[in-house]
């Protein structure tokens, strides 16, 4: 499974059009800030909804405007793993974990909570709470939230940008084995042409 | 210590507050929802509108419920004729008329707990798989909750201390609608009762204070999450 996209969005100020090839492993959308990465990840999310196009993921039209189809966001099953994290802050680490696996119908669940919790090592931080965590565990509860409600693609929105370098190593390393393991498709949005050089399999430029 | 019939005035009093938040906070949270959420015409004027009760002569929302909901009013021919009540002269009367004018403060502080929820975890929940709804009950109504719960404390104050709007509207009867502030009032009248006035007053400063450091713990509660 892989992205298959081509939309334009207008938004005031800025028209963003993108288009991506079908082609598996990491699709990393490079540019300078402010061009529309962010807006596009949030069209492949149903978050906002492009002026024309179509977005699919396979074999699944989650958008085309040109048939109508426009999936809710919840009927999508896009990870979605945000530049800030946004953990639910009145859940613990674990409710967090379990929001979207608990909605998500059994057969397309791939982890269990003690399998993600290990997967990302994060066993010991369950029942802490987000205002306690780091940058870094933050931002692994949020991948292991976007992992746990079996998404059939993820989206991630610099998860590496609010980390120091020693912690980009391990949040890197666990990238490359969702790419590996799972052979889930990632989109990739990044300003940082040494991290798409090392995880991504086609780089699309947005100027 | 306050006598038998002093007790009757708190009780009857903390009755009329009750009844007057609990019929107000649903509308109160929908006109907060709607303010802090939706943008349509004529959302100045219902801001304002909210308002009213605020900055209007108590004594004057008190005679506009009087025409209302009077005998000859609309509302007052609609409770007869669907219900064979009237709200004259009742405490229910009297809890419409200090749920209106809680009304204001409550709605001013859901608005501001709605309005301080980042709308972004919103959008997170959605793509977890929650419907709209799911993500309104289990994201923004458990966030929203601390200032829901310090409207409820201080409407509940407000509704304790209501006169104007009241005694316009329903008048002074012991027993139906003589609350704490009318009960006050009335001993005033009276020469020699001063011990009354004092231990009714000092009733009306401790609900106050109460409910006030509750509205207080209960929003610093709420801080928490947002920090």
């Amino acid at each position: 499974m892989s992205f298959d996209l081509a939309i334009t969005v207008r938004r005031p100020g800025r028209t963003v059009t993108v288009r991506i090839e079908p082609k598996p492993g990491i699709t990393a959308l490079f540019g300078p800030s402010g061009v529309g990465k962010t807006t596009v990840l949030d069209a492949v999310a149903g978050l906002v909804r492009p002026d024309s196009g179509h977005v699919r993921i396979g074999d699944t039209v989650l958008f085309d405007a040109e048939h109508g189809t426009d999936l809710a966001p919840e009927r999508r099953g896009c990870g979605y793993v945000f530049q800030d994290g946004r953990l639910f802050p009145h859940m613990s680490v674990q409710a967090n974990l379990l929001y979207g696996h608990k909605l998500a119908s059994p057969e397309r669940r791939f982890m269990t909570l003690a399998e993600a919790a290990g997967f990302l090592g994060i066993e010991g931080l369950l029942h802490r709470s987000p205002h306690t965590l780091s940058g870094g565990e933050a931002q692994r509860i949020a991948i292991g939230r976007a992992l746990l409600s079996g998404p059939r693609a993820l989206l991630m929105d610099e998860p590496l940008s609010s980390l120091d370098t020693d912690r980009r190593g391990g949040i890197m390393a666990v990238i490359e084995r969702i790419r590996d393991e799972l052979a889930l498709p990632i989109l990739y949005v990044s300003h940082d042409r040494s991290e798409v050089a090392r995880l991504a399999s086609q780089v699309v430029e947005l100027k | 210590m306050p006598t038998a019939s002093e007790w009757a005035i708190i009780a009857l009093s903390l009755k009329i507050a009750g009844a007057a938040i609990l019929i107000t906070l649903p509308l109160a949270f929908l006109l907060a929802w709607l303010l802090a959420r939706r943008r349509f015409p004529g959302r100045m004027l219902l801001d304002t509108l909210v308002h009213l009760p605020l900055v209007l002569p108590p004594v004057v929302t008190g005679w506009l419920l009087l025409l209302f909901f009077g005998q000859r009013g609309a509302g007052g021919r609609a409770l007869e004729a669907l219900f064979g009540t009237t709200l004259m002269f009742r405490w229910t009367g009297a809890a419409l008329a200090a749920g209106i004018m809680a009304l204001p403060l409550m709605v001013r502080s859901i608005r501001l707990s709605l309005e301080s929820i980042d709308r972004r975890l919103e959008s997170a929940a959605r793509t977890l798989g929650a419907s709209p709804w799911r993500a309104f009950a289990t994201v923004t109504l458990p966030l929203a909750l601390p200032g829901v719960a310090a409207a409820m404390v201080l409407g509940f104050a407000r509704s304790l201390g209501e006169f104007g709007a009241t005694i316009t509207f329903v008048s002074n009867i012991p027993g139906e609608t003589r609350t704490l502030p009318l009960a006050i009032y009335t001993a005033l009248q009276v020469p020699g009762a001063e011990e009354s006035v004092t231990r009714l007053a000092i009733a009306s400063v401790v609900l106050s204070l109460a409910a006030l450091l509750t509205s207080e713990w209960l929003v610093r509660k709420g801080g928490r999450h947002v920090l």
